[in-house]
């Protein structure tokens, strides 16, 4: 037993120590490569300098300080997906100057970028990460514009620059038809067809200009090919969509898609990709008449990729309780798991440094105490770019503080 | 005094302080039900207790025995081998009917933010029937529920306990006998909405300022009819009525103790103030509602006999929520005598409370607790039942109480875990193998017509 050491999960899971290891063994676990291997029983995985050197049975120990993790068979996933979320970008959603997920300037500006605004420091980064999410979707949502703006993957290891990915543009249509459109969805198409024709000639001096200079110059970068975000529900909705991203040639995503299993077929032969919230099976407005709990199924069923979204940022994590229900609902185990990993990592871009457990990617790795997607399971350890994550946030230390009963100080003394 | 006008006067005096009883009285009639035994079930008695392959006997919609009893012959027998049972659940905060789905404008009917105290107004009057939540929230195994004004005023007016029926009217939906709640609310959203407005309250002593104020005019309107009822029983001549004021009598019930006090409230500190506030005007608090810091302060609520309606995770949407923890429930569970609920406050939460159950048990467990699904199943049941005053008919699965039963496909604690079948007074009322025993509400019949399911 010379050299290293063999940590023991606690059921407390809290490693208060930062841990430096470089090299880290994960010994006998349940590996969902989220790949073409699939699952691999009693795997090991190896670690070092960030990444994942090698993954098979009884792997050989390269050195002597490697920090070795015993699975016990446990569950060992890529890090999860947070959805598209305002994590670094809102710290108390009512608190208007802690929140810069949405522009108030009542104008059309597709080039909002919410990249800019990105805070690693936040608190949400640690609470949502311990949870076994290591990257978000930066979402944009300008209020009053059916351009949300552009945002970005990031991967929560707290960098300042861990933007992975490309740019994301999000458009929004339907229900939440904005003042800026005239109060009709015909008139946020109108208003988009327009938009789309300015980005390729400007308008002429006589004209009324919809974009700013810089907004033309981020429509025609994502024409012919950008990924666009769309935020639409109704199935007619949806199949507009479709038209009008072919018409520009934009890669389009559905994001909501309440009724997205009604025009599957369609979506499955545009390869466009949903983001969904399984949870969603309230008729909630005119748009959502057929929200049904077996959405993610059908989708799954005839083809479309599934990406788990829609658990706001604060409690992201309620994103593993989502794909829980979706698969309770029919959906395959193992899509419920690439629905959080693998899928959103290959459509935004991102495949590479996220979503798989693949031999000399980025390590980003979680174990579980049991099934990923079961509610009375929780993360044991994270491994972020191939750095163990201490288990720590600001609710840990809340929490930390107030277990203690009758102490002889107040509270403010106890500094965990 | 002629007859009638002493029967006139007797009906006056009953409402002072609280209202008539026969005033938008409950129409709820149990549904049909059939003697049903339901055995070898792994059952979940919302008292504590785990029983494993026992039986439940449901006769004339109550709960006849659980464990082991006298069974009749010629019943309707179901084997519940591998499935669970508990009580039916009840959410304690709910906004089904007042906020019903679709969510336009013309359903917005849970705040009345035109005065910050709105004793006056009853979250019955709003309550739309044909909510398609209710079908919903049924489909997860709720029974019961308190829908709740919202908590834009300090004083939102009265909630209702309702049982989980579809009706044509909410008096047909009314859970006989229930005691009225009243919602009040602290902190930020009170004055948010009127600070804004450049009126009171802007601040958190104008709240409580506020409140106070209110007490003091319900305890003079107590007074008023007192001294008017001791002149009317000592037979004095010219005796004058006070004028009825619906703010006065909702609030001199909740000094009568007849109507329970549902506080919104999320601060340690705040709650500690309106206990003290309950102290100075001589009412007990019923439960505190969102109570993202109810950990701060466990001893405290459990020392004083408050329930408090938690949120498994919910943190950060506005500043007296940032000091969430996922381990609420269970510190608030763990002090002795403590009564710790978990509510939805959700159209969608609302269907899955029992998952809600599972993740603040699991998280206190994760602390070094050990909450079993026997003890947590009572933050959704006989804890809730409780809070809203209904503990001694429903909430529980014990003998002579109402057959309000979930059984459920497998450990309740678990995000695969559905209701199969769900009993209201002995009534079967939902089956989820059975479309003719799912309701479906008027807004949604007939929607989407073409579309192939």
């Amino acid at each position: 037993m010379s050299g290293f050491r063999t940590l023991l999960i606690t059921a407390l899971a809290g490693f208060s120590l930062a841990i430096q290891a470089d090299t880290i063994m994960i010994r006998g676990a349940s590996v969902h490569t989220m790949d073409k291997n699939g699952t691999l029983e009693n795997t090991d995985v190896l670690i070092s300098n960030g990444k994942i050197r090698e993954i098979g049975k009884d792997l050989s120990l390269p050195q002597d300080d490697v920090y070795v993790i015993e699975a016990k068979g446990k569950p060992l996933t890529p890090g999860l997906f947070a959805g598209i979320s305002s994590i670094g970008i809102e710290e108390v959603s009512a608190v208007e100057e802690s929140a810069d997920s949405g522009l108030a300037l009542q104008e059309m500006r597709p080039e909002f970028n919410v990249v800019s605004a990105f805070n690693p420091n936040s608190s949400l980064l640690p609470i949502t990460r311990i949870e076994g999410f290591s990257f978000t979707l930066l979402g944009a949502g300008a209020k009053g514009s059916i351009f949300g703006g552009l945002g970005r993957m990031v991967i929560l290891n707290g960098g300042y620059e861990s933007f992975i990915g490309s740019s994301v543009l999000f458009i929004n249509i339907g229900r939440d038809a904005s003042a800026l459109s005239g109060g009709s969805r015909a008139g946020q198409w109108m208003l988009l067809h327009q938009a789309m024709q300015e980005a390729d000639s400007p308008p002429s001096s006589t004209e009324t200009a919809l974009l700013t200079r810089a907004g033309r110059g981020t429509l025609s970068a994502f024409a012919n090919g950008g990924k666009v975000v769309f935020k639409v529900n109704r199935a007619s909705d949806i199949l507009e969509t479709l038209r009008f991203a072919n018409s520009y040639g934009l890669n389009a995503v559905i994001s909501g898609g309440t009724e997205a299993w009604m025009v599957a077929e369609q979506l499955a032969a545009a390869k466009v990709p949903v983001v969904l919230n399984p949870l969603a099976n309230l008729p909630s407005n005119f748009d959502s008449l057929g929200a049904r709990q077996d959405n993610a199924a059908i989708l799954d069923a005839s083809g479309v990729t599934v990406i788990i979204g829609g658990a706001g940022s604060h409690n992201a994590r309620k994103q593993r309780q989502m794909a829980g229900n979706a698969v309770s609902y029919g959906l395959p185990h193992e899509s419920g798991l690439a629905a959080l990993t693998s899928n959103p990592a290959r459509v935004f871009n991102a495949a590479g440094q996220q979503g798989s457990i693949q031999r000399n990617r980025s390590a980003n790795l979680v174990l579980w105490s049991g099934d990923p997607l079961e509610v009375t399971s929780a993360a044991e350890v994270v491994i972020i770019e191939g750095r163990l994550i201490p288990m720590e946030s600001r609710q840990t230390k809340l929490r930390d503080r107030y277990l203690p009963e009758n102490p002889d100080m107040p509270r403010a003394y106890i500094k965990p | 005094m002629p007859l009638k006008s002493l029967l006139l006067l007797a009906m006056l005096m009953v409402p002072i302080g609280t209202v008539q009883a026969e005033a938008y009285a409950s129409t709820y009639q149990p549904l049909p039900s059939k003697t049903t035994l339901i055995t070898h079930a792994t059952i979940l008695t919302g008292t504590g207790e785990r029983l494993e392959d026992a039986s439940l006997l449901i006769e004339n919609g109550k709960i006849a025995f659980v464990g082991e009893g006298t069974t009749p012959t010629g019943i309707t027998t179901i084997d519940a081998s591998g499935l669970w049972l508990t009580p039916g659940l009840i959410d304690v905060h709910s906004h089904l009917g007042v906020y019903a789905s679709p969510g336009v404008k013309a359903h917005s009917d849970g705040n009345e933010m035109t005065n910050p105290a709105t004793p006056n107004v009853w979250a019955e009057h709003s309550v739309w029937p044909q909510d398609p939540g209710f079908a919903r929230a049924l489909a997860g195994g709720i029974t019961s529920m308190q829908v709740l004004p919202g908590s834009g005023n300090l004083i939102g007016g009265r909630g209702v306990t309702l049982k989980n029926i579809y009706s044509n009217s909410y008096q047909g939906m009314k859970f006989p006998n229930a005691p009225y709640g009243m919602k009040m609310a602290c902190g930020e959203n009170p004055k948010r909405v009127y600070g804004e407005r450049k009126q009171a309250p802007m601040t958190r002593m104008g709240n409580v300022a506020a409140y106070r104020a209110q007490w003091i005019d319900a305890q003079r309107y107590i007074d008023d009819w007192t001294a008017y009822n001791d002149k009317v029983a000592k037979g004095k001549d010219g005796a004058k009525a006070p004028k009825r004021d619906l703010k006065m009598e909702t609030l001199a019930g909740v000094l009568k103790g007849e109507i329970i006090v549902h506080m919104h409230c999320y601060r340690a500190d705040e709650m500690l103030t309106i206990l003290d506030m309950a102290d100075e005007f001589g009412y007990k608090l019923g439960t505190f509602h969102h109570g993202v810091e109810a950990y701060k302060i466990a001893d405290k609520l459990a020392e004083n006999g408050v329930c408090a309606a938690l949120w498994a995770d919910w943190w950060g949407f506005k500043m007296e929520a940032y000091d969430g923890i996922q381990e609420n429930i269970a510190l608030v569970d763990r002090a002795k005598g403590s009564c710790a609920i978990v509510h939805s406050d959700s159209a969608e939460g609302i269907q899955r409370l029992n998952q809600e159950a599972a993740k603040a048990m699991s998280s206190g467990n994760r602390s070094g607790m050990d909450i079993t699904p026997q003890r947590a199943i009572g933050w959704i049941t006989s804890n809730a039942a409780k809070s809203l005053g209904i503990a001694d008919r429903t909430g529980s699965l014990e003998a002579g109480k109402m057959a309000d039963v979930v059984i459920w496909n497998g450990n309740p604690f678990s995000v695969y875990a559905k209701a199969s079948q769900v009993f209201i007074d002995g009534a079967l009322v939902y089956d989820r193998d059975n479309s003719n025993l799912q309701p479906l509400s008027d807004f949604e019949l007939g929607q989407l017509q073409g579309v192939s399911k």
